[in-house]
């Protein structure tokens, strides 16, 4: 299911583009709506929302997956957090499908998944590495780097069990936008996956955007 | 699959609705047995040198395009190598994505039962399970992740909706895992979240330890996938660096 944004970006408090292999880290403020858009399409958004009054507190896939009872993320999923609490919700979305299961790429994981001479290759986690280094003001470190969400990201899963990575239903300009339920804290590593069709090897940038709630 | 274990070093029941934790070393073989059927065994895994290492559901999921685990696959930390793998397995499909039950989850459902009335027939959960064991190593809310949950078999149907499959839980089903590498290992025997069992689900469940052979070149779950070639690797790399 597919559902336009009624919001336009003249309005928004807060426009960045983030390139892809950076990260971006902010604190999106209850009420306030959150878009990511994906600015040329097949890109992986891969992010992670802590509890900005208590970062030990963060989302959990696990407990929005069961939750949900659904294994993909679309407009009306409540982002659970490991607490139990909805961190965020999906409002609009014109993709229709967004990943939570396949995690984000590691230098380490990309030796298994592709070739052990991959290892040296920027990957996601070294970003939320690098942005938890800079940014000690939040109190994160690795501990704190668990299971994300992929937004644009489409790994269906198959009735026997299988999982597979099929080509993105994104393309240039389509967005997903969620409303925060508490204040949080984002962080996206715009991933800089070389080894993987889904983005045709080619990782681009995302935007950003934020809406005051009165918007 | 061929049998990897020799002696049988120790054993051990835990009855349903409860935690323990060990280290086990590289080499040996853990078999976890679900006596009467409908058992569950929420588990995590931490490298005891550095408990920063510790169980990626993701990565394993994703490295061997697999939802379910079953034999011939590995279980992966962060770091891109391999805790144990799963030698033997007569279930056939063990859940990592549905995570654990919670004190708020087990009271809605069987109602709450406090120790203090009911002393060890209380209704423990996973979670508080996970977070005591975690706290003996030092870990705490920060260091849980998706846990194992043995014995539980949830599918999807096609638009990704799931399905908790009692099916899947047979008395007398059991599941070797070989450890690969040292490790800390965080269980209990709390329901899966997603039980509809009428009562809460208190389920024994019987657990060996065996010495094992490690894996050969020719190991079925070496060879199951390139990526697991590649994981082991990355083992023996880590065991030459001590
Ligand atoms: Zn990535």
């Amino acid at each position: 299911m597919t559902r336009q944004s009624t919001l336009s970006p003249d309005t928004a408090v807060y426009r960045k583009t983030v390139p892809a292999g950076d990260y971006w880290i902010h604190v999106v403020k209850a009420g306030q709506v959150f878009r990511i858009v994906d600015l040329e399409g097949n890109q992986a958004a891969d992010t992670l929302f802590y509890n900005a009054a208590d970062p030990a507190e963060r989302y959990s896939a696990i407990d929005t997956i069961r939750e949900q009872r659904n294994v993909y993320l679309g407009v009306g999923t409540r982002l659970m957090s490991t607490a139990g609490n909805a961190m965020l919700e999906i409002v609009a979305d014109t993709v229709g499908r967004h990943d939570t299961l396949g995690g984000a790429c590691s230098t380490e994981s990309n030796t298994v998944r592709y070739a052990l001479e991959k290892k040296c290759m920027h990957a996601c986690r070294d970003s939320y590495l690098l942005a938890v280094a800079e940014h000690e003001e939040f109190g994160l470190t690795k501990r704190d780097i668990t299971h994300n969400i992929n937004f644009f990201m489409n790994v269906p899963v198959t009735p026997e069990g299988g999982l597979t990575f099929a080509d993105g239903l994104s393309g240039p300009g389509q967005y997903v936008e969620m409303r925060a339920c508490m204040d949080v804290i984002v962080l996206i590593s715009n991933c800089p996956q070389l080894n993987n069709p889904c983005n045709a090897y080619d990782p681009t940038p995302i935007e950003v955007v934020v809406w005051d709630a009165a918007a | 699959m061929a049998t990897v274990r020799s002696d049988l070093l120790y054993q051990d029941e835990i009855d349903g609705g409860k935690h323990w934790s060990f280290t086990l070393r590289r080499g040996t073989v853990l078999r976890l047995i679900d006596r009467e059927g409908g058992a569950n065994v929420g588990m995590l895994f931490y490298n005891p040198a550095n408990l920063l290492e510790r169980y990626n559901a993701p990565d394993t999921l994703k490295c061997q395009y697999t939802f379910k685990l079953t034999a011939g696959h590995c279980l992966y930390s962060d770091m891109g190598r391999v805790f144990c793998s799963i030698v033997d397995d007569t279930a056939g499909w063990h859940d990592t994505v549905c995570g654990n039950s919670t004190k708020s989850m087990v009271a809605e459902r069987w109602g709450r039962r406090s120790y203090q009335e009911y002393r060890n027939d209380w209704t423990q959960n996973g979670h508080d399970s996970f977070l005591v064991e975690a706290a003996k190593y030092g870990l705490g809310r920060r260091d849980l992740a998706a846990n194992v949950n043995w014995f539980s078999k949830v599918r999807t149907e096609q638009d990704g909706t799931l399905v908790f499959d009692p099916e899947g839980a047979r008395a007398g089903a059991h599941v070797d895992l070989r450890f690969d590498m040292d490790t800390l290992v965080l269980f209990h025997t709390c329901p899966h979240p997603m039980n509809p069992a009428a009562e809460y689900p208190r389920k024994p469940v019987s657990y060996e330890l065996h010495r094992g052979d490690p894996a050969a070149e020719n190991d079925p779950c070496r060879t199951s996938r390139p990526e697991n070639g590649r994981g082991f690797a990355n083992n023996h790399l880590y065991h030459l660096c001590g």
